[in-house]
């Protein structure tokens, strides 16, 4: 049985800038129609990594290829630029033109006929709630307005596959949830998305798959998958109020690291099922007063913070 | 290479400019100003001298080295406008979302080029077109005649202006990826105009025969080597990579 090809493939895809390794040896397959979150810290090789698919800047090592074609190779390169839409972190507007002029300019860049430049100007202007502005200079836009029509530039040519970079970093949340949303459509539309982004919660929401980078990539999965990566639990006990026999009965069970915030403990454990019991027993016994037992999985928070504290 | 690709970003640049007062006002202005500016010097100074008018051999000397600062012209004009399309699209930060088309390094360059050399040439050659009017009216009972058009008034707008506007837009070019702010590279890319303004004082101190074709044609064959030179230079300069990478 064969595969379809993936819409972006990276083999050990590495960028040096002189001594300094930026992105080293990234492998990764996504899929078409894919979200695909591409999670990690500041200076993790994020924005290097995108720049070095859509044939920003060159790789040093490795291999990559985008709908099939290699990104490298010169002939190539323009018909990857030309098959992909990318959303810098920066919207890098035309602020002296108006959003219809913004928008008119890339499609006649990306060969559109006048016919596809209307209706596709038109479309996503209307799609992102900016047709009524499609006259104004997009210089007086908001930020919320300008991360949308830069959405609605890389988009100009239809493409099949688009990458962002942190489309949603300085928005307010009402803009942030229309950029998700818009994503979402786009998802529905069956286009592959390749999102980089610090945002663990918007990461969660909309990505298929995440992979979680820090110059080399540190893991790779669903979101669920992440989660589960970490090892152990959290039993959350909720007291009316905590005391010292309490927290040595605690201390003699054999359980993890023990947090008191008040008047809840939060505690780590590997198997709830089978160590709440003795817990709870312990508590009792020692005179505390139970409100509540919770039981809490590891968050996408907690992989990620652990990958990337891992990796220093 | 695709030329309708650079054409594209040439547009776009005119319409941008459009909007741009300091670079209408220079582009109009200032090739106006010494186009009405001179005559009306030389024709207040034949009036001074009892009607008399400047002597024949005088204008003779003085209107080939008038007529050099459209040359001059053509080396600073395109300063404003090349600053401004390179440096200022750093400033906006426009330059990456534009590298991610499928457009090659040298048709975003040459159509940056054409957008910086076409309006100061249009420019040039609508000024002097003014100034020759004005300055043969002002001239022709002392002269006899019309002094211009000339053979070497040719030469110096539709060659060396041309390459002296060439000149500036690869210096600009080059200028521009150093600098992150427009006007600092715009005075530094005016510096352009010394080696003209330096051929213009030779000839008003007789050190060069500014009317002279043959003089007019070795200038236009140095710069020619020159441009050639700088046009490596500024292609070398103006790769994607770089752009993203090292341009500060």
């Amino acid at each position: 049985m064969t595969h379809p090809a993936p819409a972006i493939e990276a083999e050990g895809l590495t960028k040096k800038f002189g001594d300094l390794t930026a992105v080293d040896g990234v492998t990764l397959r996504v899929e078409e129609g894919e979200v695909f979150g591409f999670l990690g810290p500041n200076g993790a090789g994020k924005t290097t990594t995108v720049r070095m698919l859509c044939c920003l800047i060159s790789k040093t090592s490795g291999e990559a290829r985008i709908g099939g074609y290699q990104v490298g190779n010169e002939e190539d390169s323009l018909k990857i630029r030309k098959l992909i839409g990318f959303v810098p972190d920066n919207v890098g507007l035309y602020d002296g033109l108006s959003a219809y002029d913004n928008l008119d300019f890339y499609g006649k860049l990306y060969d559109c006929t006048e016919q596809q430049r209307k209706e596709n100007i038109q479309r996503f202007l209307t799609m992102l709630g900016l047709w009524e502005k499609k006259d104004v200079a997009a210089g007086t836009f908001s930020k919320g307005m300008k991360q949308k029509l830069a959405i609605a530039r890389s988009l100009i040519h239809d493409p099949q596959i688009l990458f962002m970079d942190e489309p949603t970093v300085n928005l307010d949340p009402e803009s942030s949830k229309t950029v998700r949303d818009f994503i979402l459509e786009l998802k529905k539309e069956k286009r592959t998305i390749f999102l980089n982004t610090h945002n663990l919660d918007e990461a969660q929401r909309i990505c298929d798959r995440i992979a979680i980078l820090n110059t080399k990539l540190m893991a790779i999965g669903t979101p669920a998958e992440l989660e589960r990566s970490v090892s152990g639990r959290k039993t959350v006990i909720q007291l009316e109020q905590v005391n010292d026999a309490v927290l040595v009965a605690l201390r003699k069970l054999p359980i993890g690291n023990l947090v008191v915030d008040g008047s809840k403990l939060t505690i780590d454990v590997k198997d709830p099922e089978k160590e709440n019991a003795a817990i709870v027993d312990a508590v009792v016994r020692a005179g505390g007063h139970l409100q509540s037992v919770t039981i809490v999985g590891s968050t996408l928070e907690d992989a990620y913070l652990k990958l990337v504290r891992e990796a220093k | 290479m695709r030329l309708s690709k650079s054409w594209i970003i040439a547009s776009k640049d005119f319409k941008t400019f459009r909007k741009k007062r300091t670079i209408i006002y220079s582009l109009v202005v200032v090739p106006l100003i010494i186009a009405v500016l001179i005559p009306a010097v030389i024709e207040y100074a034949g009036h001074k001298s009892g009607g008399t008018g400047i002597p024949a051999a005088s204008l003779l000397i003085l209107l080939p080295a008038f007529a050099f600062f459209y040359v001059i012209l053509a080396a600073y004009l395109p300063t404003p406008i090349a600053s401004y399309t390179i440096v200022g699209e750093k400033v906006e930060k426009s330059l990456e979302p534009l590298l991610a088309t499928p457009t090659t390094d040298s048709e975003i360059l040459l159509g940056k080029g054409i957008a910086a050399f076409l309006p100061p040439i249009g420019a040039v050659l609508g000024g002097s077109a003014v100034f020759m009017t004005l300055m043969d009216l002002a001239t022709r009972s002392t002269l006899r005649g019309y002094y211009f058009p000339n053979w070497g008034t040719g030469i110096e707008l539709f060659l060396l202006a041309p390459l002296a506007a060439l000149l500036s837009v690869q210096v600009n070019v080059i200028v521009s990826s150093r600098m992150s702010d427009v006007r600092a590279s715009q005075q530094l890319g005016a510096l352009t105009i010394l080696p003209f303004a330096g051929l213009y004082v030779a000839g008003e101190l007789k050190i060069v025969d500014l009317g002279s074709t043959s003089n007019l044609l070795i200038i236009a064959a140095a710069l020619l080597v020159v441009d050639v030179l700088l046009f490596f230079v500024s292609r070398a300069t103006f790769r994607r990579e770089e752009i993203l990478t090292k341009w500060k």
